[in-house]
């Protein structure tokens, strides 16, 4: 059983950390930010599967040279880039090098990324992955035989799996319905959208209260007035509120880092009561996160 | 000609189950060249549910159901007995039924699925898209397709990627298709149909056959010779 869940199970307030791969091969840095920084301070760490559909290095890879350095993976994995032949594939492939959290995820579209003639592919969606997750878990897989039986494994996986929701989306019951759909299908944890309005996301635990899953709220952590103002206009799903952005304005240069830290640990230390851990998106500022982590009274 | 054929009747009724009071449209343009639909299609229909228990409480016929201007100015003589259905049942492509669906405040399911459309989009093209999947999914979204609305084409639900204003992360001049359909099956009182899980498509489906590209002039000038069985049976007759 992976740390993860070990630690949700036994009730604790979790923390996991993320890193994203580079695009191109110089993994070395990435490695040291996670050894140096979020190793022995969080449960997990997420590692991004070419996230906003940029073309970079892989994220099972990089979850098996995490693990080579005692460092417990996150494997992300998106529909956008895989058929059901391959995810499945690299699901089996995932579990024999020893990853056992998988989060799955639709994936941004093509068109938000780098190669925007890509073909999209989205065979399956993020319910259905959860679904496929399961099966072969079970020994099965999406195939049937000549007889229209399931195809049998020859060895079955096991995960802990995991999937995504939408807090402050605009519509916040839509995403309550379908996070139902995947724990139905399987899903054991969720990593959230970020989310910067506490009593948002206090209306939304309630609306998934039946549904028994651990929830870890998603903090993006906030570099600077301008990008705040980025992922208003830009990020689907994200509203940072103006009393943020001022704070962020107002901050001398040299301070910056610190205010951003301290917003990170506010909304975490106001949020803890609402869910059961918080996944911490440091977007390359990965050194901050001991200090989010004190400050937010979780040491 | 578009083609369609007709879903087995387990799965109508599947669609239909909670559904009491049924009206019937049938478009009579190409589905009834494919023999998927047509006044021979409302008579079945309407033995077929009645037996089942269903009360049908009427019927239409319009010739080319992808033409809405059409559709509106036909379905408005039948107001009453539309409002009185719990669903409407449509024997057309894809679009006919999403044509019904925007046209009556009332769920438009398919009886057929498309399994071919030729390229054609409708006589009066408007966003009723057909993607001719061949698994029409219609009954369960509200009548409006998620395939063609949506820009990864998901089946079950929307992603992360609705913005503020509704729209798609793809493009600020796109819809968020699964938050039309969520908006229209909030509107229909069926939010329980989110709760579907869509199995993932069948894609042997969009491998179609020859015959199904053919015009009708193609049939009409070189499939002549190629006639069935049941070809002769009918011109004997």
């Amino acid at each position: 059983m992976s740390q993860l869940q070990q630690q949700l199970e036994a009730g604790k307030f979790v923390v996991t950390g993320e890193i994203g791969p580079p695009k191109g091969i110089n993994i070395a840095p990435a490695l040291h930010e996670a050894a140096e920084y979020l190793k022995g301070n969080v449960a997990a760490v997420n590692v991004t599967d070419i996230q906003t559909a940029v073309m970079r290095l892989g994220s099972m890879a990089a979850c098996h040279l995490l693990i080579d350095r005692g460092i417990e993976p996150v494997f992300q994995l998106v529909c956008r880039d895989r058929n059901r032949l391959a995810l499945q594939s690299d699901l089996l492939s995932a579990a024999t090098l020893g990853i056992e959290n998988v989060l799955a995820l639709t994936g941004d579209h093509v068109v938000m990324g780098d190669h925007q003639q890509a073909k999209p592919v989205y065979d399956l969606d993020s319910v259905s992955l959860l679904d496929a997750m399961s099966k072969l878990e079970s020994g099965t897989d999406l195939g049937l035989d000549m007889k229209g039986r399931p195809n049998k494994l020859d060895g079955a996986p096991k995960f802990f799996k995991g999937c995504c929701t939408t807090p402050c989306s605009p519509t916040p019951e839509a995403q309550a319905i379908k996070l139902e759909m995947k724990v139905q299908c399987g899903a054991q944890f969720v990593q959230t959208q970020a989310v910067y309005d506490p009593a948002a996301f206090e209306k939304f635990m309630k609306q998934i209260e039946h549904v028994k899953v651990p929830v870890l709220v998603g903090i993006v952590l906030l570099k600077s007035a301008g990008m705040a103002k980025y992922m208003n206009r830009s990020v689907p799903g994200v509203q940072v509120p103006d009393h943020i952005i001022q704070k962020l304005t107002d901050a001398a240069k040299e301070d910056r880092a610190k205010v951003s830290v301290g917003i990170a640990a506010a909304l975490i230390r106001d949020m803890k009561p609402m869910c059961q851990g918080a996944h911490l998106m440091t977007l390359g500022w990965d050194h901050c996160v001991p200090d989010i982590i004190k400050q937010a009274e979780l040491a | 000609m578009n083609a369609t054929e007709r879903k087995p009747m387990a799965e109508v009724a599947d669609s239909l189950a909670d559904a009491k009071k049924v009206f019937l449209v049938a478009c009579t343009g190409c589905p009834v060249g494919c023999d998927t639909g047509g006044p021979k299609w409302v008579e079945q229909m309407t033995a077929e549910l009645t037996a089942a228990g269903k009360s049908i409480t009427g019927s239409c016929q319009i010739e080319l159901l992808c033409n809405k201007a059409l559709v509106g100015i036909k379905l408005g003589r039948f107001v009453e007995k539309l409002l009185a259905a719990d669903a409407v049942l449509v024997s057309a492509c894809g679009v006919g039924v999403q044509a019904v669906g925007n046209m009556v405040p009332r769920r438009a399911v398919p009886a057929l699925d498309t399994i071919c459309l030729g390229d054609y989009q409708g006589l009066w093209p408007g966003e009723e898209r057909c993607a001719e999947c061949g698994e029409c999914l219609l009954a369960y979204t509200g009548g409006l397709c998620p395939v063609t609305l949506c820009a990864k084409s998901l089946l079950n639900g929307q992603c992360g990627g609705t913005g503020d204003d509704g729209t798609c992360e793809v493009s600020p001049d796109r819809p968020c298709g699964w938050k039309l359909i969520y908006d229209r099956l909030k509107e229909l009182g069926r939010l329980r149909d989110l709760r579907r899980l869509n199995a993932p498509r069948d894609y042997r489906k969009l491998a179609i056959p020859d015959a199904f590209r053919r015009t009708t002039r193609y049939a009409l000038e070189v499939a002549e010779d190629e006639q069935t069985p049941a070809d002769e049976q009918e011109a004997a007759e």
